[in-house]
């Protein structure tokens, strides 16, 4: 994650290529392979399973994208401040950006996450194509972006079209489409799939299968947290704000403990990283995020579900707080209360919950960077990309947030609510007459007992 | 599929290990022929399974028919195999399932390991057969645990285990996705995320599908039966109609694939899906949706079959009336949709069999493993039916039932008061407004 970054940051910020070890160090294989005329293509490339690391080649970084002006202010600095400088000043202006599409609501956060997988999927089938030089391969190019579709459309019409289950209603095509979705998304991969078996080449079959598994273990990855952040997101905007935010704290609390502080080793995978900075980021975390959850919980605006309002066709997150978001008085335990000198304190019960997920970001969220740097090392790349300068591609700043998504929705579906009340809502408009009278007995004779019904009410 | 398997019946085996090996000295015995080189013998020089009675019985034939013969045999035996376990009931068959699941999870990592030469990276074998076993999990504990919803909420480990489940089932993953990473050693980055990515993407296939047939097998057995049994007698069907009337080449993967066969195969499928479903539908215990009977602990098929099992009277079009001469026919509605089901088996089936073909061609092997004498691994007699699961099951859920009554009943006692409320009343509404409920039966 930022242990890459370290080694930029020493020799100097631009980036020069390194020799091409690949061509001397392969010895007696490289060479029997260029001799042959008709070497199979499949078996030249096949190299690259066997090989260990260090005799293949590194894969040419693409160019230095910092911007002209950045440059030339910064022009008298020396090269090591400069870095410094660039990664700061980016930094705040991608805090910066953040601030502000929350502010401009919900359905702009959709948008950006959208954007962020798309480029995260880019980013790493490019890396795809450069390890396997395989960018000329048939038709890959148009299935690689032909599955993406076919896997959003899958998700956006299994997750979305249920918050949006008033305006579905309304209109007749987009009821078609809901009823048959998943045999609409089903016979679209599967036109993929024949597509992909249609353009297998002879020479090729090897590549063409990496590729294809290239493919889909990245929309594994890519897609399914994007979406589970979406889900997240719809929750309520503190369940999107809180994690993510605890993650980027960590991320900058550890590189500074580190920085400061710095002495153990942490994990052979990223030499930099020690164990002070793990352990002092694992603690200002867990403060931010009790901190954060405490000035987040008293707006409706964080705290409530997203709702579609059909009349006026906008998001809206209006609603009376669910007890999670109301303060309650809880009581010390005693050695607390010595500590600080009060008998209870008012803590909204998020605030609990906040621990949680900042404990996760800071033991496990790591492992997400360790693991996007062991992939770097194996594929032997700096970054991911060049998109951000200074800090590398879109992936290198998501790589911590990957397994932060799917515990945020994993634990709002064990611990905090049941099943989202309008998907069951929608499941049962899409039953059976019979079946949904009797749903409808059943469920009667269920609110009658727990006395949420009254049973004389003619309603 | 059974391409590899033709050209061994066209010619005799051994130009055929002379093609494979003369293959493998064009490529100038690179480093990535690993196959050819690790193992001095080319693949098909393997252990020879058949069993030494076979052996001894066809001595006396030629190496043609004896290998006809062994195939024959072995595929009678598969089916009447097949008949054994329908006929031992719903829990045997989800037995089989689960172990042919791990069985062709096991050929394909191996192949993984054979082709990367990774045999022996620490902890590997390890982590796969753990994240074998938490995607099991979490599979088994969403589905069937539906259909055991009485007996779990009746004890209390197993209510909590429910409850918490994709909680507990993430955990698990996420211990083995931090074992792979503190297990990544210095030199063999690459190796080690090869085989995670192998890993993910075999269980991605095999066990998915498996989950998805044990779904169409708690629909019904029929359900079961008759989608497997197509593809089935699509691949034997293809095959005689190849091997009398083929002509023309259907596909550069496949060589020995026609198009006579394929056309044949669809309309002898076709036929054999109308006759299968008529002959099934008239039993209860293959129509009726496996249910567990809490009280005798056990599963039982004991319902009132839905109106697709039911006859019905239906109006020939006129073109087949002058041919056959009949006004209407008495079908069951399943035979409409068993069309359906035999046209995906013979149209979309076959490309389940060309990308394991292609795979074979990409990692130069003859077959997924030796499992089955004459035949090859089990993922070679399952290719087909990779996809035709999913269809099945996509094809259920879109066209013949909804969502799940007990389910969603379960779903929605977990909800909060003012939701349950709220989703009553419109439920309500939404009956009223259909008329299916009278306002003058509220007092029942």
């Amino acid at each position: 994650m930022l242990e890459l970054r370290h080694r930029g940051a020493g020799p100097g910020g631009a980036v020069t290529p390194p020799p091409r070890e690949g061509e001397a160090a392969g010895g007696d294989h490289e060479t029997e392979s260029t001799s042959d005329k008709e070497t199979d293509i499949d078996d030249r490339y096949g190299d690259l399973d066997s090989r260990g690391d260090s005799d293949v080649a590194e894969i040419p970084p693409s160019l230095d994208r910092t911007p002209e002006i950045l440059k030339k202010a910064l022009s008298g600095l020396s090269s090591r401040w400069k870095n410094w400088w660039i990664r700061g000043i980016l930094t705040l202006t991608m805090i910066s950006l953040f601030f502000l599409i929350i502010y401009m609501g919900s359905f702009m956060l959709m948008l950006l996450v959208l954007g962020i997988q798309v480029k995260c999927f880019h980013e790493i089938i490019t890396i795809g194509y450069r390890v396997y030089h395989s960018y000329d391969l048939p038709w890959f190019r148009t299935l690689s972006w032909y599955f993406l579709l076919c896997v959003n459309y899958f998700f956006y019409g299994e997750t979305v079209a249920d918050y949006f289950a008033t305006f579905v209603q309304r209109e007749e095509q987009l009821q078609f489409l809901i009823r048959y979705h998943r045999f609409i998304s089903f016979a679209l991969y599967l036109a993929g799939f024949c597509m992909f078996v249609l353009s297998l080449v002879k020479k090729h079959y090897r590549l063409q299968f990496y590729m294809f598994a290239w493919t889909h273990v990245t929309l594994l990855i890519i897609v399914t947290q994007s979406h589970l952040v979406i889900q997240n997101l719809f929750e309520g905007m503190i369940w999107f704000l809180v994690p993510i935010s605890s993650v980027i704290c960590n991320d900058i609390t550890a590189y500074l403990f580190g920085f400061f502080f710095g002495r153990t080793p942490l994990i052979k995978l990223s030499p930099k990283k020690t164990w002070e900075g793990f352990i002092g980021g694992f603690f200002s975390t867990v403060i931010f995020g009790f901190i954060a959850a405490c000035l987040l919980s008293k707006y409706q605006y964080f705290v409530c579900p997203v709702e579609y309002r059909s009349d006026i066709n906008s998001f809206v997150t209006e609603c009376e707080p669910s007890e999670l978001f109301q303060l309650q008085s809880y009581s010390l335990p005693p050695f607390l209360k010595a500590v600080l000198r009060r008998e209870t304190v008012s803590l909204y019960p998020f605030q609990i919950h906040s621990i949680a997920l900042s404990t996760f970001a800071s033991l496990i969220g790591p492992f997400g960077g360790f693991f996007a740097s062991g992939f770097k090392r194996a594929f032997k790349i700096k970054d991911f990309a060049n998109t951000i300068p200074g800090h590398g591609g879109i992936v290198d700043r998501f790589d911590c947030q990957y397994l932060m998504a799917t515990f945020v929705h994993v634990y709002i579906t064990s611990f905090i609510r049941g099943p989202n009340p309008s998907r069951v809502l929608q499941q049962l408009l899409v039953l059976q007459p019979e079946q949904q009278l009797n749903i409808y007995k059943t469920l009667k004779t269920h609110l009658i007992e727990k006395g949420i019904l009254q049973p004389t009410l003619k309603v | 599929m059974t391409e590899l398997r033709q050209r061994t019946v066209r010619e005799d085996a051994l130009p055929e290990d002379k093609e494979l090996e003369s293959e493998a000295k064009i490529d100038g015995e690179t480093a990535s022929d690993s196959e050819s080189r690790a193992e001095p013998a080319p693949p098909p020089a393997s252990i020879d399974d058949t069993p030494e009675v076979l052996n001894r019985a066809l001595s006396n034939l030629s190496s043609r028919w004896k290998n006809w013969w062994v195939r024959g045999i072995l595929t009678l035996a598969m089916i009447a195999f097949f008949f054994i376990i329908i006929y031992l009931g719903p829990m045997v068959l989800m037995m089989i399932v689960m172990c042919v699941q791990i069985k062709c999870f096991h050929e394909i990592i191996t192949i993984g390991y054979n082709v990367y030469h990774s045999y022996d990276l620490p902890w590997f074998r390890t982590l796969s057969w753990y994240f074998l076993l938490c995607v099991n999990y979490f599979f088994y504990g969403e589905t069937v645990t539906d259909y055991f919803f009485t007996l779990v909420q009746r004890e209390e480990p197993l209510r909590i285990l429910s409850k918490y489940h994709r909680f507990i089932s993430f955990t698990l993953y996420l211990t083995g996705f931090c074992m792979f990473v503190l297990s990544l050693v210095k030199k063999h980055y690459r190796l080690q995320f090869y085989m995670f990515g192998w890993t993910h993407v075999t269980l991605l296939i095999v066990v998915t599908q498996s989950h998805l047939v044990i779904h169409n097998l708690f629909e019904g057995m029929i359900w079961f039966i008759v989608p497997i049994s197509c593809v089935i007698c699509n691949d034997i069907m293809a095959y005689m109609f190849g091997f009398f009337f083929g002509r023309t080449p259907l596909i550069k993967l496949s060589p020995k694939k026609t198009w006579e066969g394929f056309i044949g195969g669809f309309f002898a499928t076709v036929v054999f899906g109308l006759l299968l479903s008529y002959v099934m539908s008239g039993y209860r215990c293959f129509v009726c949706p496996v249910e567990y009977n809490n009280d005798t602990n056990s599963f039982t098929v004991d319902c009132e079959p839905s109106d697709l099992f039911r006859l019905q009277e239906y109006n020939i079009p006129g073109l087949i009336q002058s041919v056959i001469g009949w006004k209407t026919v008495r079908m069951y509605p399943f035979q409409i949709h068993s069309i359906a089901l035999s046209t995906f088996a013979s149209l979309i089936g076959p490309f389940g069999g060309f990308f394991a073909s292609g795979f074979k061609r990409a990692f130069k092997i003859k077959d997924f493993a030796n499992t089955i004498p004459g035949h090859g691994g089990i993922m070679d007699r399952f290719d087909c039916q990779y996809l035709m699961a999913t269809f099945v099951n996509v094809y259920i859920a879109s066209f013949i039932r909804g969502p799940n009554p007990s389910k969603l009943i379960q779903q929605f006692l977990t909800l909060r008061p003012d939701q349950q409320l709220h989703i009553f009343n419109t439920l309500k509404s939404h009956l009223t407004d259909k008329g299916i409920l009278m306002s003058t039966m509220e007092d029942e």
